[in-house]
Formats: C-alpha cells, sequence, structure tokens
C-alpha cells in the first residue's frame, strides 16, 4: 500500500447536492474523458453505478422538493480498496486519486467486497474483465487540468480542490448556512476519511448514501492481525519443535525404562501393500 | 489391495463420466465467455459459490492434513498414525481443488503469477494467496513419501525421513496462518457482514473451526474410502477421533458463545431473518457432534460416528458459507443464488479429487497395515 501523504497535498472533490441541478453534464464529461460507452440515445439512465459509468446522479424526493445525489468513487485518504488489493493493482496517490491498473489485476474483486461505499463495479460480460471505478481524472490532473465532472458542472455542485479547502467551504456552508444543509459533511469522517466531500439538503441515509458506514479507516483492521504473522511464524515453530521433542523425549525414555520391544506402526515405513 | 473384475460400464461409471464430460463443457465455456455468462455473479454480489464453498469452504476442508500431523507426529499420539496419510492426501487433493477453483474464479487467473512480485503485504487475501502457494508446495512434500515408498526410491526415503519432522512444522505453521487468514478477509468489512459473524476475532475463530472440521473430514473420509474402497473400519481409532472431535467442537462453541455474547448480538440470532435462521442451522449443526458423540458408549457405533463427522463437516460449510455469502447479502442489497453451472463445475471439481483419492488409494500406499475387519 503507498502511504497516503500528509492530507494538505491531496485533492478531492466536493459535492454540493443543494446545488445539483440533475443536468448529468458530470456523467456525460465522465464518459467523454474516461472512453465509457455512451448510452443510445432514449436508453433508460442507469440507477446504480456500473462499469460503464463511474458517476451517477439520482433524484431524490424529499418533503416535496427533488434532491439531485451524485454516486462516485470517495476517494478514500485510506481506502480498503487499495489495502485488500493483494497485487497493489489498486493505489492512493500523493494528489488523492485512487488509481487502478488493469494489467496487474488478477480479478479477485477483494476490492469490491472491501469498498465500505459499494464503489468498484467489475465488466461481468468480458471474457477478459476489468475493475471499473472513479479514477478522480487523473490523467488529467497529471495535465494539470482538473477532472472532468469538475469542469463540466454548470453550477459549481461539483467543485474541484485541495482537500483542506474543499472542508473549509463545506464548514462555511453550513455555518452560514444553517437551514440549507444537514449538518453532516458526508467523507468528513467516512471510513476514515475521504478525499470527496458531500453536502446535502436533508439526511445521507434518505438519500442513499450509506450512513451506516464506520468512521475509522478500515485497512488498521487487516493490519492489526497481520502484522503478527512474523511473530506466529516464531513463535509456532518453536513451540511445535518444543512440543514433539518433549513428547518424543519422554516416548524414549518411558520405552528405555521398560524395554518393550512392540515399537507399533511410528515411522509409517511398512510394506508398499495394503491388505 | 485387491482389484476384483468389473464390467467396463456401470451406471457410476456413466454418471461420473456424464458429470465430467458437461463440466469440460462449461470450462470451455467459461473461459470463452467470462463470468457474468457461466454465474450469478454481479457487483452487488462479487462472490458467490466458487469462492464461498470452492475456495473458503475448502481450505478448512482440507484441513485434517495439519490437524493429523500434528495430533500424530507432533503429540505423539501414535495410535493415529494410519489416519495421517489418507488425511495428507486429503489435505493435498483440497488445495488443488481450491487452486482450481481460483483459477475458475478469478476474472484473469493469467495474472496469478503477479503475486511473486507484485506485493502488498497489508492484503489478507495476498497472506491467502501465498498461504496457498507455500502449503501445497508442503503437501507435496508430505504426499512424496507415499511416492517414493511405492517406487521403493530408497535414498529419497531416506532424505525425506530426515526432514519429516521440520516438513510437517511448517506445515502446520502455514496452515495456522492460511486457516486464520480466510477469516481475516472479512476483518475489512465491519460495515457489511452482518454482526451475528463481524468479530475482530474471525482469524482466531476460523482457525479452531478448521481443527474441528479437520478431524471432522478425516473420520468422514475412513467411512466414505471404507464403503467405495472396500477396506476396513478403523473402529477404535475412529472412536478416539470422535472423541477429539467433541473437545474441538466445545472448544470452539465456547469462545463462539463468548463472542456473540461480549458483543451482545444474541438478540439478532431469534429474529426470524435469513440471516438469524442460517445462524441457527448452523450452531445447530455444531452442537450435533457434541451431542451425538459424549458418551463413550455411542462413540463405539459406527452409525453414530458417522452422523457426528457428517454434521461436523457441514457445520463448516454452513459457517464458511454464512460468512462469505448469507451474512454479506443484507448490505449489498441484492440475492444472490449460484446459477447451475456454478453448482455443476463445484461437483465437477470435488468429483475430480474424489476419483485421484480414488486412485492414489488404490495404487500408493496410503493406507498402511493398520486395520481391522470390518
Ligand atoms: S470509495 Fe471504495 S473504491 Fe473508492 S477509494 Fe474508497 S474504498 Fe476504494
Ligand atoms: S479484483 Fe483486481 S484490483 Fe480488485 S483486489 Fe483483486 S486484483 Fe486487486
Ligand atoms: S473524477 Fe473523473 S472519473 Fe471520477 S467521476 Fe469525475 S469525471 Fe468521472
Amino acid at each position: 500500500m503507498t502511504t497516503s501523504s500528509a492530507s494538505g497535498d491531496r485533492k478531492g472533490l466536493l459535492i454540493d447536492f443543494t446545488l445539483c441541478i440533475g443536468c448529468e453534464a458530470c456523467m456525460q464529461g465522465c464518459r467523454e474523458a474516461n472512453d465509457l460507452e455512451v448510452p443510445p440515445p432514449g436508453a433508460p439512465p442507469p440507477e446504480a453505478l456500473n462499469a460503464e459509468n463511474y458517476t451517477i446522479v439520482l433524484p431524490h424526493e424529499v418533503n416535496g422538493e427533488t434532491v439531485y445525489v451524485r454516486h462516485l468513487c470517495m476517494h478514500c485518504a485510506e481506502p480498503a480498496c487499495v489495502s485488500a488489493c493483494p497485487v497493489a493493482a489498486l493505489t492512493k496517490r500523493d494528489d488523492g486519486a485512487v488509481v487502478y491498473d488493469g494489467d496487474l489485476c488478477f480479478g479477485c474483486r477483494y476490492c469490491m467486497i472491501a469498498c465500505p461505499f459499494h464503489v468498484p463495479r467489475y465488466t461481468w460480460s468480458k471474457a477478459v474483465p476489468v475493475v471499473r471505478k472513479c479514477i478522480l481524472c487523473y490523467h488529467r490532473l497529471d495535465e494539470d487540468r482538473e477532472p472532468a465532472c469538475a469542469a463540466a458542472c454548470p453550477t459549481g455542485a461539483t467543485r474541484f480542490g485541495p482537500r483542506d479547502l474543499l472542508l473549509r467551504i463545506a464548514r462555511e456552508r453550513i455555518r452560514t448556512q444553517p437551514e440549507r444543509y444537514t449538518d453532516h459533511i458526508y467523507g468528513e469522517h467516512e471510513a476514515g476519511g475521504t478525499d470527496v466531500l458531500m453536502l446535502a439538503p436533508a439526511k445521507f441515509a434518505a438519500l442513499g448514501h450509506d450512513a451506516q458506514v464506520p468512521h475509522r479507516a478500515l485497512p488498521e483492521l487487516t493490519w492489526f492481525v497481520q502484522k503478527r504473522i512474523p511473530w506466529v511464524i516464531v513463535t509456532g515453530s518453536v513451540l511445535l519443535g518444543g512440543i514433539h521433542w518433549v513428547v518424543h523425549r519422554r516416548m524414549q525414555l518411558a520405552k528405555e525404562g521398560a524395554d518393550d520391544p512392540a515399537t507399533g506402526g511410528a515411522s509409517g515405513a511398512h510394506s508398499g501393500e495394503g491388505s | 489391495m485387491r482389484i476384483e473384475p468389473r464390467k467396463l460400464i456401470t451406471p457410476g461409471r456413466v454418471i461420473i463420466a456424464i458429470i465430467l464430460g458437461v463440466g469440460f463443457f462449461l470450462t470451455v465455456r467459461r473461459f470463452a465467455l467470462g463470468l457474468g455468462a457461466a454465474t450469478n455473479l454481479s457487483d452487488q454480489a462479487p462472490w458467490g459459490l466458487w469462492i464461498g464453498f470452492d475456495v473458503v469452504s475448502g481450505v478448512a476442508l482440507a484441513a485434517g492434513g495439519f490437524t493429523m500431523a500434528f495430533l500424530a507426529h507432533i503429540a505423539g499420539d501414535r495410535t493415529l498414525h494410519p489416519l495421517v496419510r489418507p488425511a495428507i492426501l486429503t489435505a493435498f487433493l483440497g488445495y488443488l481443488l481450491v487452486i482450481f477453483g481460483l483459477i475458475y474464479d478469478l476474472g484473469k487467473p493469467w495474472n496469478m503469477p503477479h503475486i511473486f512480485y507484485s506485493w502488498n503485504h497489508h492484503s489478507a487475501m495476498f497472506e491467502v494467496a501465498w498461504c496457498v502457494i507455500l502449503y501445497t508446495t508442503v503437501l507435496f512434500l508430505e504426499f512424496l513419501p507415499m511416492v517414493f515408498e511405492r517406487f521403493r526410491v530408497e535414498k529419497a526415503m531416506r532424505i525425506i525421513r530426515i526432514v519429516q519432522i521440520p516438513i510437517f512444522i511448517a506445515g502446520i505453521v502455514l496452515s495456522t496462518l492460511h486457516q486464520s487468514s480466510l477469516g481475516s478477509l472479512f476483518l475489512l468489512v465491519p460495515g457489511k457482514l452482518h454482526p451475528l459473524w463481524w468479530t475482530r476475532y474471525l482469524p482466531i475463530l476460523f482457525f479452531f473451526s478448521a481443527i474441528a472440521v479437520g478431524i471432522s473430514m478425516v473420520m468422514f473420509e475412513s467411512f466414505v474410502s471404507s464403503h467405495f474402497l472396500k477396506r476396513g473400519l478403523e473402529l477404535r481409532l475412529l472412536s478416539r477421533m470422535g472423541q477429539y472431535l467433541v473437545a474441538a467442537d466445545l472448544l470452539y462453541l465456547i469462545l463462539r458463545v463468548q463472542d456473540l455474547t461480549a458483543r451482545g448480538v444474541w438478540d439478532l440470532a431469534f429474529t426470524g431473518s435469513t440471516e438469524s435462521i442460517a445462524f441457527l442451522i448452523e450452531m445447530g449443526l455444531y452442537l450435533t457432534p457434541i451431542v451425538l458423540l459424549a458418551s463413550a458408549r455411542r462413540r463405539r457405533q459406527p452409525g453414530f460416528l458417522f452422523a457426528g463427522a457428517l454434521a461436523g463437516v457441514l457445520a463448516l460449510v454452513a459457517n464458511r458459507i454464512n460468512v462469505s455469502l448469507v451474512g454479506m447479502m443484507g448490505a449489498s442489497g441484492a440475492s444472490y443464488f449460484p446459477s447451475w453451472q456454478e453448482f455443476w463445475i463445484s461437483a465437477t471439481l470435488v468429483l475430480a479429487a474424489a476419483l485421484a483419492f480414488g486412485l492414489a488409494a488404490r495404487y500408493l500406499p496410503v493406507f498402511t497395515a493398520h486395520e481391522e475387519p470390518a
């Protein structure tokens, strides 16, 4: 796992559902920037993230008003998916993006199991499948351009910037307009903090975002156990060797004491034939 | 080994041929058309029967190898020696089955060698993969003496005998890591795995349940091989194993109950939800061997021994399926049930392993001369 750098260097997105008008420009921008399939005209809009939609916008009725809610990879500070991937096909870059290398991936799908936000998707219908998820347009970040969805957003509902700055902006908005927002910045603490932050006019649970996500960095849970492996190997070997020695020493002494010729089939080196 | 004259075409062989033939066809189809065409897996249910049964249960069902190596060779229960070789053979074949199961399940199995140079030692899956590789190697070394002995390669036998104990120790340590690492896989999903199963102690629980099922499997396969290979039943040994099974299941249940109580989740067990029912079935199966085999008198009866062993095996499979599939369902919001092709391929793999066992039992000195008349 690449160690994530100090949060000061990390960039991310601030997505304010109160500003979103549901135009889906982010979805289109994302498709173009990432060579995703363009749905045929008239096709029903996707109801969940899928391999051809790294992000979606879903309408929710709240108190008679429609709230448009975006979904995408949260770019966790300590991503469960990255810690899960056995071959390091997923990595967290210093700039915050959680990216994927399909050439390394062997397709165990543990990342999909691990992600607390239910984000990674798989190209199930392909004979040579890959994992698909938002990659924070890292190819654009490398060219000093902002992610396509942020660039495409006409209202500023999706905004790109350093996480620290975005967090300050989010706090400021809640402080100055408490009637407009629910007092919760989604991603501030979820899964130990994420580089994508969200603001909403209503509880996130009512808007299709998982509010049960634990507020701690998940990779620790595994590491707490994994780091004990060397200890298990050393102690285990010594212990087993010790038990073997003691037991067999006792048997030998007993045998010498009794001088009993009946030895039984201990070595397993009996005749090759069975019955 | 007696070889009775037999007809070439028997109903049993026809069934075997059909299962393997269709299995072969489905294999080609799986790799030509991808996972989507063969399985009911989806973005909401990325893991299915092949992971839950073939891999996660398969590894545990192969636990007889290290359990017997420990009991007979390290702890020195010499009476159990005749059971060690069948257990090691089962474990070896079991691990090969797990590897084949993985080849079917991985999206890009040809990228498996990446595990050798693209490391992420923070991943429990990384540990799982390395344990599969290393322990399969160790099992191969533990299996070799049967081959050397059969072909009377005296020199190799001498060398193997010198390193035998270190190899057994390496195997036990690796198994400890591997069995527990399968539990570690699920540590990462406290928000997704149902609280009846998610606990920080998953790795430890997986380890102790592996010991219990290792014992059950050795008993179970003694019955099966005595039936199919027309061998005698080592009743005295089996009732001793029954004793170990009761102890191992008791120990496991104590740990389990202790954990459930400490986390205060017992009320979830009686809500009538799918999870609670699956949980109660699992617990019932774990209690069965204890109830059946607690008395020494019953431990002398083959019927009770067989039922106890079978319940022990089923309890483990129920637990692993519950952890990897049933317990994960609620959070995913989708229900998954395996496709017939997933079932068929799993059955093909199990059958292939069973046939390999039969062949090895016929041509290699797997069962040494410690039989009682049935
Ligand atoms: S949201 Fe999921 S996929 Fe995205 S970085 Fe976090 S764990 Fe990985
Ligand atoms: S599916 Fe690929 S990217 Fe995901 S954890 Fe497995 S190897 Fe890594
Ligand atoms: S950051 Fe890029 S990849 Fe991610 S949703 Fe926006 S446009 Fe798509």
